[in-house]
C-alpha cells in the first residue's frame, strides 16, 4: 500500500516537472514567443491592463504577463529600478522621477458626479475648486437647490486624488466630508446621498449617478482625446531607461500601441493614444 | 513470565516514544503562537519607533493635524486617538445596556424555546463579516442618519458608533450570559425566600454576582470596537478632523488602512507608528481583560 502511494507520488512529481519544463520551454505557444512580463503600478490602470493582457494572451499563449496593482509611485520606482519589466503610472512624472522610457498610451477622464436627483448639470472648474476647498458649501450658490454640499473625495496618496487636486490647483486645501479608498466606493456614496458631489474615472461610472459637464464640456472619449475636457490624466507605461526590453515585453508594448488594442482600451473606459 | 515482561517492555517503549513525540509536537505548535506574537511585536517596535523619534513622541501623540502627503506635511494623531476612544465609548454606552439586558433575558427570563431562537440570532450576528456590517451601514444607515439630522453627509462618527454598538453585541451577550448562568441557584433562591421579586433578584443578586464576567464581556466589546477597520472605514467619512459626533472622523485603525496601499517612505513609517500606538492600546485592554477575568475566578 505504502509502496504504491510512493510510486504514485513519484509519478505525479515527474509529471509536474515535465509540465513546468514544457511551460518554460515555450513549446506550447503558437508563434514561438514566450516568457514572463512583470507589470507593476497604478491601480487605476488595472482594468485596462487586465483586458489588454487577456487579449494579448490569445495571440501569444506562451507569454505570461503578471500585473501587481500597487500604485503609480511604486510603478514608477519599479520601472526605474528594473524590478518590473513595465511600470504603470496614472499621473505625469514629477521632477526627479527620471531614468525611465515613458509613453502615454491612454487618457483617463475624471468625471465629476452628482446624485441623479440633483438639478445642477454644469459646473465650472472654479466652482468645483471652490466646492472642494470649502469656499462654496451650498448647492444654491452654483444654481442648485438650497441644500448643503457633501464633498466626497479619495484618500491622500491615491492617483485619482493626486490628479484631481493637481488639475484643480487645490493641493493641501481640500476640505472633504468623506474620504473613500476606491472609485467604486465614491460612486456608491454619491448614489446614496442626494447632496453629494464626487469624482471617479469615466470608465467606472454607471447610471446610478449623473456626470456633470465641466465648463460646459461633457466628459466623453472625444473631449478627452482632443484635450478640451479639463479634468483628465494620462496612463503612462514605462520601461527602464537604457535597458533593451525583452522580446515578449516589446511585443506587448507594440500591441498596446497598435490599432488592434483600440477597442479593448475603449471598452475599459479610457481613450487610447496612438 | 519472561515473554510477557519482554512484551510489556516493548509496549512501554513504544508508548514512551509516542508520548515524547506528541509532547514535542504540542510544544512546537504552542511555539507558533509565541513566535507570531513576538514577530509582530518586534516588527511594530522596530518599524514604528523611527518615525516617532523623528517627529517626537509628544508631537506625534498630541498633534492635531494630519497632512501626510502635503507639501508641508504634519503628522499629529490626536484626532485618531480621540476618535478611537470616542467611538469605543459611544459603542459601549449603547451596546452594553442592550447586550446586558439581552443576556439577562436569555439566562433568566426567556422560556427555553424562545431563548434558543434569540440565541441563534445572536450567533448569526457574531458570524456576519464586518464588511457586510459596513455595507449595510453605508447603504441603509448612512442615508438614514443624513436625513434624520438634516446633514450634508451621513458618514459621520455617530454612524460608526451605531454600527459598532451592534457589532459588539454578540460578544457582550454571550460572555455575560455565561456569567449570569453560572450564578449559583442558591443565591437567587435565598433572595426569593426573603420576599424579593424576580426583577429585584436579577438586579440586586444575579448581576452583582456575575459582575466580573460581565466586565470581561464589556472589555471584549471594547477590544472589538477599537480594533474594527472595515465597517468603520465604510461609514465614518474618514476625514482626519478632531472628532465631533456629527462630523466625519478617522480612527487609528482606519488611518492605517486608508493610506497604507499608496504610502511610501516616511508616510509609511508614520503609519507603522500608528500601528504601534494601536498595539499599545490593545495591550492595555488585554491587561484589563486579564485582570477582570482573574477577579471573576476569585469570586
Amino acid at each position: 500500500m505504502k509502496k504504491k502511494a510512493i510510486g504514485l507520488l513519484a509519478l505525479l512529481l515527474a509529471a509536474l516537472v515535465l509540465l513546468t519544463a514544457c511551460d518554460s520551454g515555450g513549446t506550447a505557444s503558437g508563434d514561438g514567443l514566450s516568457g514572463r512580463i512583470s507589470l507593476n503600478g497604478s491601480t487605476s490602470t488595472e482594468r485596462v491592463i487586465a483586458s489588454l493582457i487577456e487579449a494579448f494572451r490569445e495571440e501569444h499563449p506562451g507569454v505570461t504577463p503578471t500585473f501587481d496593482a500597487t500604485g503609480s509611485g511604486a510603478g514608477i520606482t519599479s520601472a526605474m529600478e528594473g524590478t518590473a519589466d513595465i511600470g504603470l503610472s496614472s499621473r505625469h512624472l514629477r521632477d526627479g522621477e527620471d531614468g525611465v522610457d515613458a509613453i502615454i498610451f491612454a487618457i483617463d477622464g475624471l468625471a465629476v458626479i452628482v446624485h441623479p436627483d440633483n438639478p445642477v448639470t454644469d459646473l465650472s472648474t472654479d466652482q468645483i475648486a471652490a466646492i472642494y476647498t470649502g469656499a462654496i458649501t451650498n448647492w444654491s450658490e452654483v444654481g442648485g437647490d438650497d441644500a448643503p454640499i457633501a464633498v466626497i473625495g479619495r484618500e491622500a496618496g491615491s492617483g485619482s486624488r493626486g490628479a484631481f487636486d493637481d488639475i484643480m490647483g487645490i493641493e493641501d486645501q481640500v476640505v472633504h466630508d468623506q474620504e473613500l479608498t476606491s472609485g467604486g466606493a465614491v460612486i456608491t456614496a454619491v448614489a446614496t446621498n442626494s447632496f453629494a458631489i464626487g469624482y471617479s474615472s469615466l470608465s467606472a461610472v454607471g447610471d446610478t449617478v449623473r456626470i456633470v459637464t465641466v465648463n460646459g464640456i461633457p466628459c466623453t472619449e472625444e473631449t478627452l482625446l482632443d484635450g478640451s475636457y479639463p479634468i483628465q490624466r494620462p496612463f503612462i507605461l514605462m520601461t527602464q531607461l537604457g535597458t533593451e526590453p525583452s522580446e515578449a515585453t516589446q511585443a506587448f508594448i507594440d500591441f498596446i500601441m497598435s490599432p488592434a488594442a483600440t477597442e479593448i482600451i475603449s471598452n475599459a473606459g479610457v481613450v487610447q493614444v496612438l | 513470565m519472561r515473554p510477557y515482561n519482554a512484551f510489556l517492555g516493548v509496549h512501554m517503549k513504544t508508548k514512551n516514544i509516542v508520548e515524547k513525540t506528541m509532547q514535542a509536537v504540542f510544544f512546537a505548535l504552542g511555539m507558533v503562537t509565541i513566535i507570531a506574537v513576538a514577530t509582530i511585536s518586534a516588527f511594530l517596535i522596530i518599524n514604528g519607533i523611527p518615525a516617532i523619534r523623528e517627529i517626537g513622541l509628544w508631537a506625534f501623540l498630541s498633534g492635531q493635524e494630519w497632512r501626510s502627503t502635503g507639501a508641508n506635511p504634519a503628522f499629529g494623531i490626536l484626532p485618531f486617538i480621540l476618535t478611537s476612544i470616542y467611538s469605543t465609548i459611544g459603542a459601549i454606552l449603547i451596546g452594553v445596556p442592550i447586550g446586558l439586558m439581552t443576556a439577562i433575558f436569555l439566562a433568566k427570563v426567556a422560556n427555553p424555546r424562545l431563548a434558543a431562537v434569540v440565541n441563534t440570532a445572536v450567533e448569526l450576528l457574531a458570524g456576519i463579516p464586518s464588511v457586510v456590517y459596513g455595507f449595510v451601514g453605508m447603504i441603509v444607515l448612512v442615508p438614514l442618519v443624513q436625513r434624520t439630522f438634516a446633514l450634508a453627509s451621513g458618514a459621520i462618527l455617530l454612524s460608526a458608533i451605531l454600527v459598532l454598538s451592534v457589532m459588539i453585541l454578540p460578544g457582550i451577550i454571550s460572555v455575560s450570559r455565561t456569567a449570569l448562568a453560572a450564578v449559583p441557584r442558591e443565591y437567587e433562591e435565598a433572595s426569593f425566600a426573603l420576599g424579593a421579586t424576580k426583577t429585584e433578584t436579577i438586579f440586586k443578586v444575579s448581576v452583582p454576582a456575575a459582575k466580573s464576567g460581565i466586565a470581561a464581556g464589556v472589555v471584549l466589546g471594547i477590544g472589538r470596537a477599537i480594533g474594527e477597520v472595515m465597517a468603520v472605514l465604510m461609514v465614518m467619512g474618514n476625514v482626519p478632523n478632531m472628532p465631533n459626533l456629527f462630523e466625519p472622523a478617522r480612527s487609528l485603525t482606519t488611518a492605517i488602512a486608508m493610506e497604507l496601499s499608496y504610502a511610501t517612505g516616511f508616510q509609511r513609517q508614520t503609519l507603522l507608528s500608528i500601528g504601534l500606538v494601536l498595539f499599545c492600546f490593545i495591550m492595555m485592554i488585554n491587561l484589563i481583560l486579564n485582570f477582570a477575568l482573574k477577579r471573576g475566578y476569585k469570586a
